[in-house]
């Protein structure tokens, strides 16, 4: 009886180290960080603020914003990437104008103001940093392809 | 009128039982504890704690400036509240403080008591401060920010552009285009360059 009893009671143990040991390699997307700790975050990037425009990286590409844009305030009460790109602003700023199909309701239709679905930029336009690529991109513009020997 | 002849008497009139040095030395000294006094109180109103221990201004203004570059930066310099709201120098300060009792005012009478309330003001109130620092030239931007300080090659090609021209001129100041960089913006239709 005795006996019996311990190795059951070893068996259990034994499983619990198991299933706990096989706890520690469970791919989550917290990595293999434990839930009472924090882990320590990654080095924040830094912006490109070269003013330089980028080459598309895909076709119909939003072009990408080559600025810092900390702290623009784009809500109901102001945008302030349209202080500059706006139209009537781009005079003085030399920035580049909003294009017109911002203008354009869904159904084709001109706005005399940028159109509500395209107000907040940053749900097209980002801002860029100088990452290594995680996979390689071979995209090639129409133009290329279109001069490339047959 | 009586009254006002016999008090002028009363100070006309040498001092009997007090000495000159007396006068002389105790009037100097307190006037400086008089001085020192006043200096110090005008700079506790001047201090983050003061201007945040109302509820307004630290569940409004206060959280919108701790994200923005003037409260938390790498460098470790920061800007409090009378950095950009009160002027250095002693006749504006004075001025200024003299004008900050209908702030007073609208404490004692709730006029920003609320969320709501302080919303439906904040355009008046950031026009206020935008009048203020456009007629002094920005001067409490330029308390840190000073032009001929300025390295153009280390800013940013628009950065520079900019400053080079409109502000060298002095056809801008720095309100002009840096509107809401420590506070959140009111709604700014028709405000210029906001359409």
């Amino acid at each position: 009886m005795k006996i019996l009893m311990f190795t059951l009671v070893l068996l259990g143990q034994c499983w619990m180290l198991s299933a706990w040991a096989g706890q520690e390699y469970v791919a989550t997307l917290r990595g293999e960080v434990p839930l009472n700790e924090e882990e320590t975050p990654p080095v924040m990037p830094n912006v490109e603020n070269r003013d330089i425009k980028r080459q598309r990286a895909y076709p119909m590409q939003p072009p990408t914003i080559p600025h810092k844009i900390d702290q623009y305030q784009v809500d109901y009460k102001a945008n302030k990437c349209m202080s500059c790109h706006a139209r009537t602003r781009t005079e003085e700023s030399q920035a580049p104008m909003v294009s017109v199909t911002h203008y354009m309701n869904r159904d084709g239709n001109f706005l005399a103001e940028v159109s509500p679905r395209r107000y907040f930029c940053t749900q097209c336009h980002v801002t860029q940093v100088d990452a290594k690529p995680l996979v390689e991109n071979i995209f090639q513009d129409v133009e290329t392809l279109l001069k490339a020997p047959k | 009128m009586n009254k006002l002849k016999r008090y002028w008497k009363l100070v006309n009139r040498p001092s009997v039982h007090f000495s000159l040095g007396f006068l002389t030395l105790g009037g100097f000294i307190a006037g400086i504890m008089f001085w020192g006094a006043f200096n110090t109180a005008l700079e506790v109103t001047n201090t983050e704690a003061f201007c945040t221990g109302c509820h307004e201004m630290r569940n409004n203004v206060y959280q919108e400036l701790q994200s923005t570059i003037h409260f938390s930066n790498r460098s470790g310099v920061r800007a409090k509240c009378s950095d950009c709201h009160v002027p250095h120098n002693w006749t504006d300060k004075i001025a200024r403080k003299m004008q900050a009792s209908k702030e007073v005012w609208g404490k004692i009478f709730g006029t920003i008591s609320t969320r709501e309330k302080f919303e439906a003001k904040r355009r008046e109130l950031a026009e206020h401060e935008w009048a203020r620092l456009k007629a002094n030239d920005s001067l409490e931007c330029r308390n840190c920010h000073n032009f001929d300080y300025m390295d153009f090659t280390r800013q940013s090609l628009r950065a520079s552009e900019m400053h080079s021209t409109a502000l060298a001129s002095g056809e801008k100041t720095c309100i002009d285009c840096h509107k809401g960089i420590a506070h959140e913006l009111p709604d700014m239709s028709g405000v210029e360059g906001w359409d």
